[in-house]
């Protein structure tokens, strides 16, 4: 019941904010997504102790065999505690701002969050899409309703480009589901598993690429990314935050939870072509950062760099590769959450974000010099931070994949540090501007979020083992598919 | 049976009414007419019986069709609200009581077991709706609509009559039972190859009615010229009606010869959806995109007749009741924001008319974002899963390429109805709150929860058709 609940919460807080529009919306929906954290936490403890996975299964289209089936495993724990662990902030950081008494705006997160949580949970691969597609709508209203300048054609191609790489998905599945036995056909992952791997190799190549071009658009991967900057930018801080640090995740789950097991003669016939795209999509994405003057769109690339190696990590079919990108995604959800953030209140302040114009807030603000060089280093992957342990594992399996390409995705570290410094220099660093001179501190509210992110940042890179050791048992039943 | 009779009769009542109604009151007691006639049509469920000599036979799969189709007979005369203040050139209780004669014909045709029913009961709609496009007198695009109708719709019953007529040359019955005797009995050496041209000849004529390519250039000039709540009508009752006859005529009766058919209905329905998506896209006037986007919708229930599953009856139901409901609501929105801009915009019509029409009148904008979004077959609609549904089915029969096909076109529509959301919710725009009649929004909530709830929980009606 707990399930439903982690999924109902947010929804129907959501829906109340969207229509009643509340005077004390923010408190309302930041109490909210702070209780729904504390549930999903116990939950996702009741789930580890229970050792088999815990489910809540109902019947939804019982002629066609669809199920409302939702689930826990290692897996999507982390993706669920990422999820609920980072709304909270996000809702944290409208303060100060007039969106904060915003009940539509604040309404939109939260029924963006849930539809997001029912993707992670969902057991039925149509449940699954069913949710992959709902997300959509939210996040198409913030960004029209609140998003920057020229924001209406941006999202627009946002939602055609991602839906239409959806309905390759939804066919994919189709066929897939139909060839399930018994006299009624199921969409249940593990009958899907079992189905796909006796398809013939020219199908599972196939079903490889219609599964595979849905979520690398939601990632995005080299080359389905044209989308990502414009959005990342036009977007109010807190939808890129929601997309960056939560919807981005909705892809690279689908290729762990679905085409990893499903189609792995799929991926040995096509996957080193796509861990190649990955690898030039992390060195075109860290190189265009290196030359970005808007900080919200360095910020963008780099996080098109770093689904890059997460998407080659997975393909590599190792459990380290896969663990690998499960903490990744963790941690760059972490980061790129506080990172984003940063941004925004440098802008409220400056009214700008162009690297060319700051510099010089090291003096004014304490607190956001160490969180902005904190994040920063996560996001680097320095040692003893979050970043470190995913991408060590990811580099790990891409040495053990393919020597080459190892050493290519390891330049991107050096090009990542090159970047995020370059970054942290023009922005913070330096002598003070003209916007830049009256910089004021940061309010308690906005401590308030950078400091925990900081110090999440650094406890993920002394304590992985917590993560790492959830989602092992999980990821172990996993590689039992590809065989 | 009786609900054929009852309609008929209400309609005759209906227009004795007219002397002493008023318009709303005509209204309220057209309505109640519907509810007892659905009513009646719900009696007759779980039994099969027929009537007036063998010609007309109802069963479940007829029931759930007339349902439908009063439903959305309801709707109309819900969303009508007594067909304006224009007290000196409408005249309500003729309105409604053509609409009513005009369900009888669509009844007939659902549930007919003869040809010669299903001609009489096309006839009863077509001429219906010829009368009602033209109604509103004063308007030439009215007038021109109707006459185009009219000429393309009775050549198109021209091709329906030769067809049936070539049936019956090759198999000396009118009657479906005796045709499927006739087929069965007969080696298929021995069947006269005019069989076969009769069987195209009828599907095109019904092909016609829903508006499918190439026989679809009256579409969009009708819809546009009608009366809004008349293209309503136009797009709801006589598409489910045609997909009931085209069903039974080329799954059902012909199922066996589909060899023969498969290829021409093929292409038709290749061409249907690329032709409703493509041009829809260039519309600036919202009335004339739905009417491409009808278009379009016959193509997706095509491609279920084509694939010809156990499941194509349950799935064009479902898809007919998804698109009623969301074709309706969209219609009812685009006209009462028309009325209001006629006068303020030049084209009261065009996606420019709906521009900030969600600052003022929230209820409007949602309702209509819900009926688009289930057009375009959004998740959390129920247009999704008919939509999905189709995709089954297809898949069932290894239709790869018509998927392929369906899913660009899928995409594409998105680009032209997101256009309509755009205008309400994004682009400014002054519009003041419209005031609209109680009836109105009860249909139009009706419409738009029912959309949600089908999509959330499709099983509610899947499960009885």
């Amino acid at each position: 019941m707990y399930l439903l609940f982690v999924l109902l919460f947010p929804l129907l807080l959501g829906s109340f904010l969207l229509i009643a529009k509340p005077a004390k919306a923010f408190s309302l929906a930041l109490g909210g997504s702070i209780v729904e954290l504390i549930v999903a936490v116990l939950l996702l403890c009741q789930a580890k102790e229970a050792t088999g996975v815990t489910e809540f299964i109902q019947p939804w289209i019982p002629e066609a065999g669809l199920k409302f089936a939702l689930f826990i495993d290692g897996i999507n724990g982390v993706l669920i505690l990422l999820s609920t662990l980072l709304v909270p902030f996000i809702i944290g950081t409208t303060s100060n701002s007039e969106k904060s008494a915003d009940a539509r705006y604040l309404g939109l997160i939260l029924t963006m969050q849930a539809a997001m949580l029912g993707a992670f949970m969902a057991k039925d691969a149509f449940l699954f899409y069913f949710f992959f597609e709902a997300s959509l709508l939210p996040i198409y209203f913030i960004i029209n309703l609140y998003g920057g300048e020229n924001r209406n054609p941006i999202s627009f191609k946002f939602f055609v480009y991602t839906l239409f790489g959806s309905l390759f998905l939804l066919i994919g599945l189709i066929y897939v589901y139909l060839r399930t036995p018994g006299e009624i056909p199921s969409a249940d992952f593990e009958t899907l598993y079992q189905t796909a791997s006796i398809l013939s190799i020219k199908e599972q190549s196939l079903l490889f690429l219609a599964f595979f071009v849905a979520f690398a658009i939601k990632m995005p991967m080299f080359p389905f990314h044209t989308w990502q900057p414009d959005t990342y930018t036009v977007a109010p801080a807190q939808g890129t935050m929601m997309l960056s640090g939560i919807m981005l995740k909705m892809g690279t789950y689908g290729v762990i939870r679905m085409i990893v097991p499903m189609f792995p003669v799929g991926i040995a016939n096509w996957g080193g072509i796509v861990i190649i795209l990955s690898v030039v999509g992390v060195l075109y994405g860290s190189i265009i950062a290196i030359q970005q003057k808007d900080m919200k769109r360095l910020l963008a690339y780099s996080s098109f760099a770093h689904v890059g190696l997460m998407s080659a990590g997975m393909l590599t079919l190792s459990p380290e590769g896969i663990q690998g990108a499960l903490y990744q995604m963790l941690s760059h959800g972490i980061n790129i959450v506080g990172l984003f953030f940063i941004v925004e209140v440098i802008e409220r302040r400056t009214k700008t974000r162009e690297l060319a114009q700051l510099g010089g807030i090291t003096q004014s603000s304490y607190f956001l010099t160490v969180g902005l060089i904190v994040l920063s280093l996560g996001s680097v992957a320095l040692p003893l931070t979050n970043g470190f342990v995913g991408e060590f594992l990811l580099l790990k399996s891409v040495f053990d994949y393919d020597i080459t390409i190892g050493i290519i995705a390891g330049i991107t570290i050096i090009l990542g540090a090159v970047y995020t410094l370059r970054m942290i220099q023009k922005s913070i660093f330096g002598n003070a501007s003209k916007v830049t001179s009256n910089f004021e501190d940061l309010t308690i509210c906005e401590k308030l979020v950078i400091i925990p992110l900081s110090i999440l940042v650094i406890v993920g890179g002394i304590v992985p083992s917590v993560i790492l050791n959830y989602s092992q048992p999980a990821v172990d039943l996993l590689s039992k598919w590809i065989k | 049976m009786t609900p054929v009779i009852a309609l008929s009769l209400f309609g005759i009542v209906n227009l004795f009414l007219g002397f002493s109604f008023k318009r709303q009151s005509l209204q309220v007691v057209t309505l109640l007419f519907i509810m007892v006639s659905m009513a009646l049509t719900a009696m007759d469920w779980n039994h099969e019986y027929v009537w007036f000599g063998n010609m007309f036979k109802t069963n479940n799969l007829s029931i759930n069709f007339s349902l439908i189709i009063q439903l959305a007979g309801l709707l109309v005369v819900a969303f009508s609200n007594g067909f304006g203040k224009d007290e000196v050139y409408t005249q309500p209780a003729e309105y409604y009581a053509i609409l009513l004669f005009s369900l009888v014909g669509a009844i007939l045709m659902v549930s007919f077991e003869n040809l010669i029913m299903l001609f009489v009961g096309l006839e009863i709609l077509s001429v219906a709706m010829y009368v009602l496009t033209g109604s509103d007198k004063r308007n030439l695009r009215s007038n021109e609509a109707a006459l185009k109708y009219f000429l393309m719709g009775s050549f198109a019953t021209g091709f329906l009559l030769f067809g049936i007529a070539l049936i019956y040359g090759s198999t000396r019955s009118l009657y479906v039972a005796g045709i499927m005797y006739s087929l069965s009995h007969t080696a298929p050496e021995s069947l006269p190859s005019f069989l076969y041209a009769g069987v195209i000849l009828m599907a095109i004529g019904l092909l016609f009615k829903i508006s499918a390519a190439p026989f679809h250039f009256w579409t969009p000039d009708v819809y546009e010229g009608a009366p809004t709540i008349f293209t309503m009508f136009m797009s709801t009752v006589v598409k489910t009606a045609g997909f009931a006859a085209i069903y039974h005529i080329l799954d059902m009766m012909f199922g066996g010869l589909q060899k023969n058919w498969i290829i021409v209905v093929y292409f038709i329905t290749v061409i249907t959806l690329i032709i409703g998506n493509i041009s829809a896209v260039y519309q600036q006037s919202a009335k004339r995109m739905l009417a491409f986007s009808s278009i379009s919708h016959a193509g997706y229930m095509l491609l279920t007749v084509c694939a010809n599953q156990p499941s194509t009856s349950s799935n064009i139901l479902y898809y007919s009741l998804a698109y009623t409901l969301a074709t309706a609501v969209s219609f009812a929105v685009i006209m009462v924001v028309a009325d209001y801009q006629r006068g303020r915009n030049e084209q009261p019509e065009s996606f420019n008319a709906l521009n900030g029409l969600a600052k003022n009148n929230p209820d409007l904008a949602f309702a209509f974002t819900i009926a688009i979004l289930s057009l375009a077959g959004i998740p959390l609609t129920a247009g999704f899963w008919g939509k999905f549904f189709v995709f089954n089915d297809m898949f069932n029969k290894n239709l790869t390429y018509p998927i392929i096909i369906a899913v660009l076109m899928s995409a594409v529509g998105i680009y032209y109805y997101f256009k309509g959301i755009t205008s309400v919710y994004f682009n400014s725009g002054s519009i003041e709150k419209i005031h609209t009649p109680v009836l109105f929004k009860i249909a139009l909530w009706f419409a738009c929860i029912s959309t949600l709830v089908l999509g959330i929980y499709p099983n509610l009606v899947k499960s009885i058709f």
